[in-house]
């Protein structure tokens, strides 16, 4: 009987969810067992970094890598599983452009230190102590690593084949991915696999979406009753929908709250963040700046809300002071 | 281990007492994402102090400054992708208390069905996989099968079908009202965005209903394993594992557990009550005292104290999560559950519970409260109202909600100007409450475990199981992720050489 084809599951920067996704498979997840030897997984099993590291290169059929990339050592990581593997899956929205974590690009390393162990409310901190990468207590020297400053997606450290997009990705999409690797029936290098469609294609409240959206106002969603029938832009509440990929199934406002884009884009769009400018707020009925700005108002924050998962890989970059 | 960790690590060696011997649990492949725990040994081999370090911090609470308010309850689910409903919950029940708007009472009952949902299929994921192989399956059994495969092997593969299909059921029906079931979109201030449509009632009622019998099956399974096992019980009551502390957790008016909402209580390690107080003073009583040697906070109750890292009602420290839910009320809200704490307090010998490994067995005690209430929610009518959602009218200036997590009480803290942008935020996350008990609890395994230079594999799982009865999340102590935590236990000579390896 030949080997069965072996695939690795890592984890860099993330919050576990890709995970869960994983878990998620369900029943499922016993017929992946079944399939495939899983040869790395550290949420779910012991494993050994000398034992992938003594593997050929290249003897490993896939590796799924979920979370972004802050640290040296998740930088090693990806790079030593690139060597080991066939092909690399970029799995999540922060592997693929940063996800929530790289929000914190907005701010410098030192803010951040400052605010969580000297202004924080209820710090009981007089002598403004902080974690050191150095300290001594009682004799006893302890060392932490240092705090890195900026979140990079896994394709600006690694050469990557394949992406799932998603916040997590459904359960679905990793199958339909896991059954493509097996039948080896695979896409050109680079796809998304996910439907290469916006979002709104398959939207249930698709058709009440107006051809101009002619809006007057963007209101917040904490601030009005949501029609759940009717599509959210023409509520005048933003809603990614038009510059996000589909492939979730609309999961979102069909839990009656806007897409906020963690798909990521189409294939056809290479700033998520600027198409959204460009399509929706052509729609924007004032021609004047003044009331074009009390439009704007509605949107407090920008770069929170076009680019929440997408700051790595956003035209922007990063805020420097 | 790589070599510049290597170096690091020598460095700090040779800086080190010379007349100490160290042995370190660390997570070398995750050195900078991970808890690793560092053990200094004396001349006589015996332990000096055992420290637990968060090696990582995120910042949350900084990049969501300059943000709109309601974008929290999804911003903040991030933190942590096992648990995100729980953040989800804190997040939204802050905005309620930031707009001033009571939530409605049908959007509060899909709140807390939601709530409980997550509770039963969290804690099912602990014991069945996370932390309770070592009960199930031994804490002396070959590590190859301290996992959910050898659970599996000792329950049987029925049962394990029955566990992963359990699961998936009981997320599908946070999925439907959720939107999501991994970073849900439900929460908004003074309600939720969407109804439950009657024609799924007769679904998701099923889905209760069995919830509940296979809480009562888990309740039994933990009879069967670990109870009726002399030496288990002896393991859970022994010294290593146990730290007289104060505890804490959110009652209802009746004093009894409560998930969603509540006043805080507090218990004394002798079991008088210490405080009681609404979240909205949570400054009053809770204070964060910072070392140099971690990135995590520990949290103290300011009314005592921080008397360092000490037990006793001198100490200011405390403990959530299951066992210190238990010992802060006066009982469960419903009747199985209740039945099950009476059990459970009369074999531990009384209140309050002090031995950390309880944590196992009062998380069962919790499946059968969380599973009793989405059935009780689910036979009220009024579950399926079409109004759920009370619109927020007044001027937003600064929301602090709370919940019980699985892993403890957490609290989120914002402030905003008039539109609702944030530009304060604050979080005590379930874990961070525990960070100090952790602490104690790993230096005190480590003492009572490791003597005379005798350092083998089980002891090292049961230095790992001090902490991991917490069911620790250090993704949401430091606000950072991930959440789950590998460790790699590497003992080493005094010239800081590798003696051997121990990896889980």
């Amino acid at each position: 009987m030949p080997d069965k084809p072996k695939v690795a599951f890592y984890w860099c920067a993330s919050c576990g969810g890709c995970e869960e996704a994983v878990v998620d498979l369900a029943e499922d997840i016993l017929k992946v067992v079944e399939a495939v030897d899983i040869v790395l997984w550290p949420v779910a099993m012991d494993f050994k970094k000398a034992d992938v590291e003594a593997r050929p290169d290249k003897s490993i059929v896939a590796a799924f890598i979920n979370g972004a990339i802050r640290t040296s050592e998740q930088e090693e990581w990806a790079r030593m599983l690139r060597r080991k593997c066939q092909v690399v899956v970029s799995f999540g929205a922060c592997a693929n452009s940063g996800g929530i974590p790289a929000l914190a690009n907005q701010f410098k390393t030192e803010t951040i230190l400052k605010y969580v162990y000297e202004d924080c409310p209820g710090l009981d901190n007089p002598g403004k102590v902080r974690p050191l990468v150095k300290s001594e207590d009682e004799g006893r020297t302890l060392t932490l690593p240092e705090m890195h400053g900026m979140v990079r997606a896994l394709d600006q450290v690694i050469d990557v084949d394949y992406y799932l997009p998603g916040c997590p990705p459904t359960p679905k999409l990793i199958m339909a991915a896991v059954q493509a690797l097996l039948s080896g029936k695979l896409p050109p290098k680079g796809t998304v696999l996910s439907p290469d469609i916006a979002l709104c294609e398959e939207c249930k409240r698709k058709d009440s979406k107006p051809v101009d959206l002619a809006l007057t106002e963007f209101k917040r969603p904490h601030q009005v009753q949501i029609d759940p029938e009717k599509c959210l832009l023409a509520q005048g509440i933003v809603c990614m929908g038009p510059a996000t990929r589909g492939g979730c199934e609309a999961l979102c406002p069909g839990g009656n709250m806007a897409c906020t884009g963690c798909f990521g884009p189409t294939s056809r769009v290479k700033d998520q963040g600027a198409k959204f400018v460009s399509s929706v707020f052509s729609n924007i009925v004032p021609k004047e700046e003044k009331e074009i700005d009390a439009v704007l108002d509605g949107i407090p924050d920008p770069i929170g809300t076009f680019y929440r998962y997408g700051l790595s890989k956003c035209l922007l970059r990063r805020k420097l002071n | 281990m790589d070599k510049t960790a290597q170096k690091v690590w020598n460095q700090a060696h040779q800086q080190a007492n010379s007349g100490r011997r160290t042995v370190t649990i660390d997570p070398i492949t995750r050195l900078e994402g991970h808890g690793k725990i560092e053990i200094f040994m004396n001349d006589q081999g015996n332990v000096d102090r055992a420290y637990l370090q968060i090696p990582e911090l995120r910042g949350f609470e900084v990049f969501c400054q300059g943000r709109p308010s309601e974008d929290m309850p999804q911003l903040t689910s991030r933190i942590c992708g096992v648990c995100p409903t729980a953040h989800h919950m804190a997040a939204t029940k802050a905005l309620d208390d930031l707009y001033g708007v009571e939530c409605h009472p049908v959007g509060r009952k899909i709140r807390e069905l939601v709530y409980n949902a997550f509770m039963l299929e969290d804690h099912a994921l602990h014991v069945y996989i996370l932390g309770g192989p070592d009960f199930i399956v031994g804490p002396d059994a070959p590590k190859e099968l301290r996992n959910v495969v050898g659970v599996i092997g000792k329950v049987g593969l029925d049962v394990g079908k029955r566990v992963i299909s359990m699961r998936r059921r009981i997320r599908e029906i946070i999925n439907y009202a959720g939107g999501k079931v991994i970073h849900p979109v439900m929460g908004l201030p003074g309600g939720v965005a969407k109804g439950i449509a009657a024609s799924e009632l007769p679904k998701l009622k099923e889905v209760a209903k069995d919830g509940l019998d296979f809480a009562k099956f888990t309740l039994q399974v933990f009879h069967d394993i670990v109870l009726k096992n002399d030496a288990y019980v002896k393991l859970i009551t022994s010294d290593a594992f146990t730290h007289k502390t104060h505890y804490m957790g959110l009652v209802d008016k009746n004093n009894k557990v409560n998930f969603y909402d509540g006043d805080i209580r507090v218990v004394s390690p002798d079991g008088r009550e210490q405080s009681r107080f609404p979240v909205q003073k949570y400054l009053e009583h809770i204070s964060e005292h910072v070392e140099p040697w971690s990135y995590i906070k520990f949290p103290f109750l300011k009314k005592v104290g921080w008397n360092g890292f000490t037990e006793g009602n001198s100490s200011g420290i405390y403990a959530v999560a299951p066992m210190a839910r238990l010992n802060a009320a006066d009982g469960m809200a419903t009747p199985e559950a209740q039945k099950a704490y009476e059990e459970y307090f009369k074999v531990l010998g009384g209140k309050p519970v002090h031995h950390t490994l309880a944590n196992h067995w009062a998380r069962v005690v919790e499946m059968l409260q969380a599973a009793e209430r989405m059935v009780e929610l689910l036979n009220d009518p009024e579950i399926t109202g079409k109004e759920f959602r009370t619109i927020p009218t007044k001027t937003p200036k600064i929301g602090i909600g709370v919940v019980e997590a699985p892993r403890g009480t957490l609290i989120h803290q914002y402030e905003t100007d008039e539109r609702g942008l944030l530009h304060r935020v604050n979080l005590i996350v379930s874990t961070t409450n525990n960070s100090a008990r952790i602490a104690m609890s790993v230096d005190k395994a480590a003492k009572g475990l490791i003597k005379d230079g005798k350092v083998n594999d089980g002891l090292l799982n049961m230095v790992e199981m001090a902490f991991r009865a917490y069911d620790p999340c250090f993704g949401c102590a430091t606000h950072t992720l991930p959440g789950e935590m590998p460790l790699v236990v590497t003992l080493r000579d005094l010239k800081g050489d590798i003696i051997r390896e121990i990896r889980r």
